[in-house]
């Protein structure tokens, strides 16, 4: 209880009127921040930092996290009405949002994307103020073979219920995998698949890729089927947003296996992009009705905005009591503690018992504003969908082209855009999925190093994936889930026929990939 | 007409101040080589708040991140961007250890050295809960352990890993590298037992040393540092030993310091070198120094030319014997 009284004087320092202005400014920044492609929560952050230096670091974290806040917020907005992700954890919010939006329905997607954030961020919070130091002990038993056990166990669960051509998944993921090699290799220092050319160097950034698989692919189809925008007679006011609210109940499971998801993925490093594709596959995969999944389902919008956003909150929870960044932003807000002066790490929370606990008690409020704007701001960017694709298509385009090129400051990025833009277009006729390609881009790398990494440690034992209760669950828990999708449609197929319906033995793969 | 005489005051500076040196005429770009949130990044966003609170230079400093191929790319910016004195590289050793490493076709000689701020020592720290006392107590323990005891850090043939290697071969032991991404992964996997040591510098690791998941064995400096507040209960950062006297006969130091680009006027790199020891002066970067136990050590001139010679041929002698030179 002590804790309740300490979060209540947190409450008094964060509800002054200058920190609720820097609370009011940061969301509205960070929505412009997380609404640009390119630009993204770290580097929105890390340039409005040497802002901070001369205030105190209690209001400066409260601006510095605001942005955060809105940038979570505002990533969902172009994902669900231009296809385009402006954050990489909104790329499994497009899945469903953008159809919905081609369906008229661009503020219930809104709505729920929002809401859906608010609850996933909420939980995250609740989970910072009862268990701080608790769950923050839990990260440090992530060793390389747990790390790879919670990407294996995101790659499965996400695979595992694909509902497309299986051998296009494969594909459609190896390519993924290939891009992500390319660069500097962290194992051994060397870089790799360059071929001696400076721009392949820095390897394929995750958002120019997505930018233009997802974005200029999708003005390309548009502009094939004859310029003009499905959603176009959205209804518009603010009541969406009560009728969006009336129907969510419904999912409550949904909202709470994403928020415990996210919370997990958060706490663990596995990162809010991790979080939004697993929480996005579970959905899935425990929805009454897969197949609607990538039609416009207004869950699929719910789970991973949901998961992204547990994930991105409880990310601060490591960086504060141990001072490990769950995310680039929290490294961001990392190197701001150090500059104002605050170490962080388990002495933070005896020493600067007032500046913590004003944080945590700044974001709840934080979220709450951050709601409430955004909430107010959904028939405006709704109604962007009236304005005609002709005139849209081309902003859009040159919107897409600053993110590329902001990402790096690089000319080459913008190019690489572009063709692929010819590569999603690709992929869609062809019925192509373009999710594995971007999951092993992100993750890939990364799973990539904490497999080669265990395998150092253990001398290259493959045994090391099972040495412990917490890598072996992780494993055969993604080993069931790859399963359990193929098996059960065997099983259908089987009884269908009526046949001997006993079903094959599991073989359980390596882990390699 | 207070104003118009101080407008009138300010135009005759304006003018002898040009009239004699040079000065920036649009916006600094400072290039940090590795990611937002490191401590290079923390360097130069400590520079551009000192600059700017004390009101150093009239134009604007910008920022820039280019964390790719281990500063492969900022190194290769920089050198495409000969004669342009409005940007600046911050730098580590990573400034002859990613061309030798990665055989990248760059070299600081293309660059024009401004200054170095400070040095960065390299700590010995191992798991608290371990009963190594000293770092003689790990070597012998490194000795006999199979499998090898394991030593995580920054990432392949970085500075870290060059410790590493020539700590084994100076104690004729046996210890496996992992490479992490960075000295913060290296923390937490070393607060976690995952690892058995790392070699952090002292600000990656002073969280984790006050809580009391970790503790230094030794400094890889010719000296200890010069820090004598206390940092732990009973400890200051001048109390750890250096490793030569534990019988570990190796050290390591890395500069923190600032390059231009190449073919740019005496006149332009003697600004920023004037610049730079206005900084050095400021509370905000002394502050910055005890914060994250820097050695400080202000060189420019010929004196860091001959620094950048000698640290270079120290670097390729010893990135020579750990075998980290590209072949291919």
């Amino acid at each position: 209880m002590d804790d309740l009284n300490q979060l209540l004087l947190g409450f008094q320092v964060a509800l002054t009127w200058h920190n609720v202005l820097f609370m009011v400014v940061g969301v509205l920044l960070g929505i412009v921040v997380g609404v640009l492609p390119g630009l993204g929560g770290p580097n929105g952050v890390a340039i409005l930092l040497p802002l901070t230096f001369g205030m105190d670091p209690t209001s400066a974290i409260i601006l510095l996290s605001s942005i955060y806040w809105g940038a979570l917020f505002g990533g969902a907005i172009t994902s669900i009405l231009f296809n385009i992700p402006g954050e990489a954890w909104s790329v499994a919010t497009t899945f469903d949002g953008y159809p919905l939006a081609q369906q008229g329905r661009a503020g219930e997607a809104l709505t729920a994307a929002f809401t859906a954030s608010f609850i996933g961020a909420l939980s995250g919070v609740v989970l910072i103020t009862f268990v701080a130091p608790l769950v923050a002990k839990f990260a440090l038993r992530f060793g390389p073979a747990e790390f790879f056990g919670v990407f294996f166990l995101t790659f499965c669960s996400f695979i595992g219920m694909g509902r497309e051509n299986k051998a296009k998944i494969v594909a459609s993921l190896a390519l993924g995998f290939l891009l992500a090699a390319v660069g500097l290799d962290t194992i051994s220092g060397d870089l790799r698949l360059t071929f001696g050319a400076p721009e392949l160097m820095k390897g394929f950034d995750f958002l120019v890729v997505v930018i233009g698989l997802f974005g200029v692919s999708e003005i390309l189809l548009t502009i094939e089927e004859g310029l003009h925008f499905k959603g176009k007679r959205a209804a518009i006011d603010l009541g969406v947003v009560l009728r969006t609210w009336a129907g969510l109940p419904r999912y409550w499971a949904t909202l709470i296996r994403s928020s415990v998801v996210g919370m997990w993925m958060g706490v663990t490093p596995g990162g809010a992009i991790a979080a939004s594709f697993m929480g996005y596959g579970l959905a899935k995969r425990f929805s009454r009705r897969p197949d609607a999944f990538g039609r416009g389902e207004i869950e699929g919008v719910l789970a991973p905005e949901t998961a992204a956003h547990a994930a991105g909150t409880s990310a601060l929870l490591p960086m504060l009591a141990l001072g490990i960044p769950g995310s680039a932003t929290a490294a961001v807000l990392l190197g701001g503690l150090m500059i104002w002066g605050l170490q962080p790490g388990p002495m933070l929370f005896i020493e600067k018992k007032e500046f913590v606990w004003g944080l945590i008690a700044s974001m709840y409020l934080g979220n709450l504003a951050g709601l409430l704007i955004v909430l107010a701001t959904v028939p405006v960017f709704a109604a962007i969908m009236r304005i005609p694709f002709a005139l849209v298509a081309p902003i859009i385009l040159v919107v897409c082209a600053i993110g590329a090129f902001t990402v790096e400051s690089s000319r080459f990025d913008i190019w690489l855009m572009l063709i692929f833009g010819v590569v999603g277009y690709v992929f869609k006729k062809l019925d192509y999925p373009l999710a594995p390609l971007v999951l092993a881009l992100v993750l890939g790398d990364r799973a990539e190093d904490a497999f080669r990494q265990a395998l150092l440690g253990s001398g290259g034992d493959l045994s090391v994936f099972f040495s412990n209760a917490l890598v072996s669950s992780l494993m055969i828990l993604g080993l069931l889930l790859l399963v359990w999708g193929p098996l059960g449609d065997l099983r259908q197929r089987l009884t269908r026929r009526g046949g001997n319906d006993q079903p094959p033995r599991e073989i359980a793969g390596s882990g390699a990939s | 007409m207070g104003i118009a005489v101080r407008a009138a005051i300010g135009v005759l500076l304006l003018t002898v101040t040009s009239a004699q040196a040079w000065e920036p005429t649009k916006p600094i770009e400072i290039i940090v080589p590795f990611p937002p949130g490191g401590a290079s990044d923390q360097m130069a966003r400590t520079i551009q708040g000192a600059i700017q609170k004390g009101n150093l230079v009239k134009q604007p400093i910008i920022i820039v991140n280019k964390p790719a191929a281990a500063g492969g790319e900022a190194m290769l910016d920089i050198q495409k961007s000969a004669g342009d004195p409005h940007k600046l590289i911050t730098t580590s050793s990573g400034i002859y250890m990613t061309p030798l490493a990665t055989k990248l076709p760059v070299s600081w000689k293309d660059f024009t050295p401004v200054a170095m701020m400070a040095q960065d020592a390299f700590v010995l720290w191992v798991n608290a809960a371990k009963p190594y006392k000293t770092a003689q107590d790990f070597i012998e323990a490194a000795k006999t352990a199979a499998p090898p005891l394991k030593t995580g850090g920054n990432g392949s043939k970085r500075e870290d890993h060059l410790i590493s290697v020539t700590m084994e071969q100076a104690t004729g032991t046996k210890i496996t590298y992992v490479p992490y991404q960075g000295g913060g992964p290296a923390s937490v996997q070393l607060a976690g037992g995952h690892i058995d040591a790392n070699m952090n510098n002292p600000a990656e690791e002073i969280a984790n040393w006050r809580s009391g998941s970790v503790k230094p064995l030794c400094v890889f400096s010719p000296k200890p540092m010069e820090y004598t507040q206390k940092v732990t209960a009973d400890m200051a950062w001048s109390d750890i030993p250096t490793c030569p006297s534990q019988g570990v006969n190796v050290t390591y130091q890395m500069l923190r310091g600032m390059f231009m680009p190449g073919k740019v006027t005496p006149e332009q790199q003697a600004f920023y070198v004037d610049l730079f020891q206005k900084v050095s002066q400021t509370p905000e970067w002394k502050a910055y120094l005890e914060r994250n136990a820097l050695v400080p050590d202000f060189r420019a001139g010929q004196s860091f030319v001959d620094f950048l010679t000698e640290d270079e041929r120290k670097h390729k002698d010893l990135m020579t014997k750990a075998g980290f030179i590209a072949t291919n």
